[in-house]
């Protein structure tokens, strides 16, 4: 808490300099009074209606986060998974397992956006789609080959996988639906859920993004950074960041060909990127061992922090947890993105191997990790929100629920120009300020009369008689004088030429002639 | 060591039997709600888009035997609508049941007005053949079936002169008509109570003003709109202006306001306490704006106009915000708003009545509280948002007759060049010299006391 002023501010400059502008500033600039008047009116509801949102939010937001509180001398981050488990209720401690599949892995796993479905992909080609709380197994394929990541689609029934060559689409039978020729040797999958778009990258550094509701290929970017593997949507504005063996990150949207952010992150290759759920943070780690925060506003580095041995992996909880994921390694930090945290939340070394990837489970205190032998879902207290919305991701959706919500998001289905940096500034009209506009007019008044002067310099032809100086007439004339100066030359050399090539061809054939003998000169050609 | 892990009870989420209510949770953070405005921009995109899918706004024809001059609406009936025609022919519609109640047969000429009783029983009506009649208006059963009787007048009052209009009195039993000179007229008298005249001119319309009940006004061929008082016995104010103005309406909300339909395709809205300024211009029609009425909310009015449409204005909006044509329709002659403010009639030389509905997407019949919650929020949406080109292009747009849009685009072309004439003329002269009429002013030529 800030301490309060001692002695009122100097004067009322400075308390008019420390007021934050109104959101109806805009409206100064109007100068149509019954406009401005219906304009006031509007904001004014928008204000009062939000508000009255907030309130009800507050009163209809009963569920209360998870804790873990250290007592005494301990630490949160010494605590166990089994002490944790230990400690709360079955229901609880049934969310804690670890899936031992030493066989085919390293795994990628990818949760549904209500957190109930989890999908598993192998690197050699095992992909399995889970009810996993309830320990129900929905669907398993062995696709045998290479797969590289998994994530669903805009719900549980379909899900895409980077295999080999193709991303394949698999509906929740595990039976393949679609084959996406269009990406080739995918390494990295995004699903964009108000867009419907398909993103994926891989070893050409090509990234493609495709509508997975109409099936056409919105864009098709070439990165020109060499392959790259690292990928996350901020899930704010839909951009995607990837990260690339130089150290850089780039930020794609589908309407720019060029990535409309480019920033030097590391000395290294990054290794792992993922944005906070506001969308205002990144954390990038390198293999120069560092994790790295970043303010996604000003592109500017808010804190860095070292570790013993690269990051592999990372992800941001709903509540703006971080998980980093060093080989076998885990650690949970609590407030390491807005500030720099001393100490990590939690910290786990996982039974099955090291690290591949790692996602929270939203609406739940879940962390899964896909590793090198298996699946681990670890129970991280205070990760996930604690209120589900029924009508933006119910994971106890009803069968005809889901197929309501699916409809919703179809006719509510965005643009892909609407992927913007800033998605704030859709819906409003950027208005050029008058001293732009005032410089723009005089440049293009200057070049103008450049033009025309130039184009007073240059006129050979002098108009000296009356009637006969429109434009059109001029350059009719100016043409027809080129044609009859030059064409008549120009008939004649071809004529001349023609009658060469004519007479040379008559003399060949002769002298052909003559060379046989006189009976065969008929036959000759 | 506290701890506490998230474990929801599907219980509270889920219900226990398909009757029971669905169990709601809303969370309104808005880090879980992201791209609200893209969403909310792209639902008022496709509300505008659905908007001009849906809209339809002929909803029927009413036939007669000649062409409709003149139409007048019950003030007690929402169903009821007379219509008179050319050959003196007045038909008392049932609008719902699309059918005809009543030929009222006796005038021998066009009907060239009819006004309706406050009790919405009678109605009056007067025509060429210098006579107004006094008619009964049946109720309208409900059940629908083919009834077209003919009836009589129950009175007649005989003029001197050929009557171009007529307006019944808002609560009491007289009426005006209008003709060579304004004449009041009681139910109960077969001779004129009062006779007023300002020039030599005759008048073409006339109408009482809806709150105060001892004022009306006129508009004349002298091109002049006339205030009378019932109290006096001379007119009280005259408005000469350029052109003449073929039909006048009143506000019914701000009964001071009232609208004129002038001959130069323009309709001008006036304060009655300051005539020297019009309130606003309503441009949009490109001949003659023959009728005018004003929507029982006052805010929005109908005009019928001689190029073959009809448009509905803002009652302070300088553009139309629809307009209705069909290939079949011809010169406008009468347009009339429902009750409700639900509907407009037109009546056309092409001998039909025309129903239109007000809103030209509006959704007929009984909508359930789930579709109207649903129609506000995109009417809100379009609102909101129709700032912006994409949408104000979608909402903005209307396909007219080819010889509108040519017509339009003419006059578009000839006040382009006036005012670029205007404009070069003070570049040139003094500053000062030249003074510019702003369009409020530019047509009024007089205003007499």
């Amino acid at each position: 808490m800030e301490a309060a002023p001692t002695e009122p501010p100097p004067g009322d400059a400075a308390q008019k300099k420390r007021k934050r502008p109104k959101p109806d500033a805009y409206l100064a600039s109007i100068g149509d009074r019954k406009l401005k008047g219906r304009l006031r009116h509007t904001e004014n509801l928008i204000a009062q209606s939000s508000k009255a949102a907030a309130k009800i939010g507050e009163w209809l937001a009963p569920a209360e986060a998870g804790t873990l509180e250290a007592e005494g001398v301990e630490e949160t981050w010494q605590f166990q998974q089994q002490d944790i488990a230990a400690a709360v209720g079955a229901g609880a401690r049934s969310k804690a397992f670890d899936l031992v599949l030493p066989e085919l892995g390293p795994y990628s796993a990818a949760y549904t956006r209500s957190g109930r479905h989890l999908v598993l992909g192998g690197r050699k080609g095992h992909l399995a789609v889970m009810e996993w709380q309830r320990q129900r197994l929905t669907c398993e394929v062995q696709v045998a080959e290479t797969t590289r990541a998994v994530t669903f689609l805009h719900n549980e029934l379909f899900w895409a996988a980077a295999q080999k060559k193709y991303v394949y689409i698999y509906d929740k039978r595990g039976l393949e639906v679609h084959c996406l020729r269009d990406h080739t040797a995918p390494a990295a999958l995004e699903f964009l859920p108000h867009h419907f778009l398909l993103a994926s990258v891989g070893e050409a550094g090509l990234l493609t993004y495709q509508d997975t509701s109409h099936g056409a290929i919105v864009a098709q970017h070439r990165t020109r950074l060499g392959p790259c593997a690292v990928m996350r949507q901020n899930p704010h504005n839909g951009v995607l960041c990837l990260g690339h063996a130089a150290g850089t990150v780039t930020m794609w949207t589908p309407n720019i060909t060029t990535p409309v952010v480019k920033m030097l992150c590391h000395r290294g290759a990054v290794t792992a990127v993922a944005v906070d759920p506001t969308g205002h943070q990144l954390v990038t780690a390198g293999v120069d061992c560092q994790v790295k925060v970043w303010d996604v506003r000003t592109f500017k580095p808010l804190h860095a922090y070292f570790a013993n041995a690269p990051a592999t992996s990372l992800d941001v909880s709903q509540r703006g947890m971080l998980a980093v994921g060093q080989g076998r390694r885990l650690q949970v930090w609590n407030d390491a993105l807005a500030s720099k945290a001393r100490s990590p939340y939690l910290t786990h070394a996982l039974p099955t191997g090291g690290v591949a990837s790692l996602r929270f489970c939203p609406f739940e205190d879940v962390l899964g990790a896909g590793a090198a032998g298996g699946f681990s879902s670890v129970l991280v207290p205070g990760a996930g929100e604690p209120n589900v919305d029924s009508f933006l991701a119910n994971p106890y959706a009803s069968r005809k629920e889901r197929q309501e919500a699916e409809v919703t998001a179809l006719m509510d289905k965005l643009q892909p120009e609407t992927i913007v940096l800033d998605p704030d500034s859709i819906g409003k009209l950027l208005r050029e300020p008058s001293q732009v506009a005032k410089e723009r007019r005089a440049a293009e008044d200057e070049a103008n009369r450049a033009r025309r002067r130039e184009r007073e310099e240059t006129a050979d032809e002098k108009a000296r008689m009356k009637g006969k100086n429109k434009p059109s007439r001029r350059q009719r004339r100016k043409q027809s004088n080129v044609i009859e100066e030059k064409r008549p030359a120009m008939l004649a050399r071809m004529r001349e030429e023609e009658e060469r090539t004519r007479a040379a061809a008559a003399e060949e054939k002769q002298k052909r002639v003559e060379a046989v003998p006189r009976a065969l000169q008929r036959f000759a050609r | 060591m506290k701890v506490k892990v998230l474990n929801r009870n599907e219980e509270d989420f889920t219900r226990e039997r398909a009757q029971d209510v669905k169990k709601v949770h809303r969370n309104y953070d808005p880090a879980l709600h992201q791209f609200t405005k893209a969403h909310e921009y792209t639902r008022a995109l496709n509300a505008a888009k659905l908007e001009r899918v849906f809209a339809k706004p002929f909803v029927c024809a009413l036939a007669h035997s000649d062409g409709i001059t003149a139409l007048a609406r019950n003030p007690r009936k929402l169903n009821s609508l007379v219509a008179g025609s050319a050959d003196g022919e007045i038909r008392i519609w049932d609008i719902p049941g699309e059918r005809a109640l009543r030929k009222l047969i006796g005038h021998s000429g066009a009907v060239r007005g009819i006004g309706f009783a406050p009790d919405g029983e009678t109605c009056v009506s007067a025509g060429n053949d210098a006579s107004v009649k006094l008619w009964k208006v049946p109720y309208a059963p409900f059940e629908a079936g083919d009834v077209c009787a003919e009836q009589g007048p129950v009175l007649e009052f005989q003029g001197k002169h050929a009557f171009r209009g007529v307006d019944h009195h808002w609560c009491r039993s007289t009426f005006a008509t209008a003709g060579a000179t304004v004449e009041l007229w009681d139910h109960g008298r077969s001779e004129p109570i009062g006779s007023f005249s300002w020039g030599s001119d005759s008048v073409v319309s006339v109408r009482f003003n809806p709150a105060e009940p001892d004022i009306f006004a006129s508009t004349g061929i002298d091109r002049a709109i006339a205030l009378y008082d019932l109290r006096q016995g001379t007119p009280l104010r005259k408005l000469v202006m350029q052109t003449r103005c073929n039909a006048l309406a009143w506000n019914p909300m701000e009964a001071f306001n009232f609208t004129v339909a002038n001959e130069d395709c323009n309709l001008y809205s006036y304060d009655m306490r300051k005539l020297g300024t019009a309130t606003c211009v309503h441009k949009d029609f490109v001949s003659a704006v023959i009728d005018v009425d004003y929507s029982p909310t006052g805010r929005e009015f109908v005009a019928g106009s001689y190029d073959r449409s009809v448009r509905i204005f803002p009652f302070n909006g300088g553009h139309s915000r629809e307009i209705y044509h069909t290939k079949r329709m011809q010169r406008i002659f009468s347009v009339r708003f429902s009750g409700d403010g639900a509907y407009v009639f037109s009546g056309s030389d092409d001998m039909n009545v025309r129903v239109w509905k007000a809103d030209a997407s509006a959704q007929l019949g009984v909508t359930l509280p789930r579709e109207k919650h649903k129609q506000a929020y995109q009417k809100a949406l379009v609102e909101r948002y129709k700032h912006l080109p994409e949408i104000k292009k979608v909402v903005r747009h209307r396909n007219v007759p080819k010889p509108i849009y040519k017509a339009a685009k003419m006059r578009r072309a000839v006040q382009e060049a006036d005012k670029r004439k205007l404009s070069n003329r003070i570049k040139h002269s003094a500053p000062g010299a030249v003074t510019v009429k702003p369009e409020r002013k530019k047509k009024i030529v007089a205003e007499v006391e």
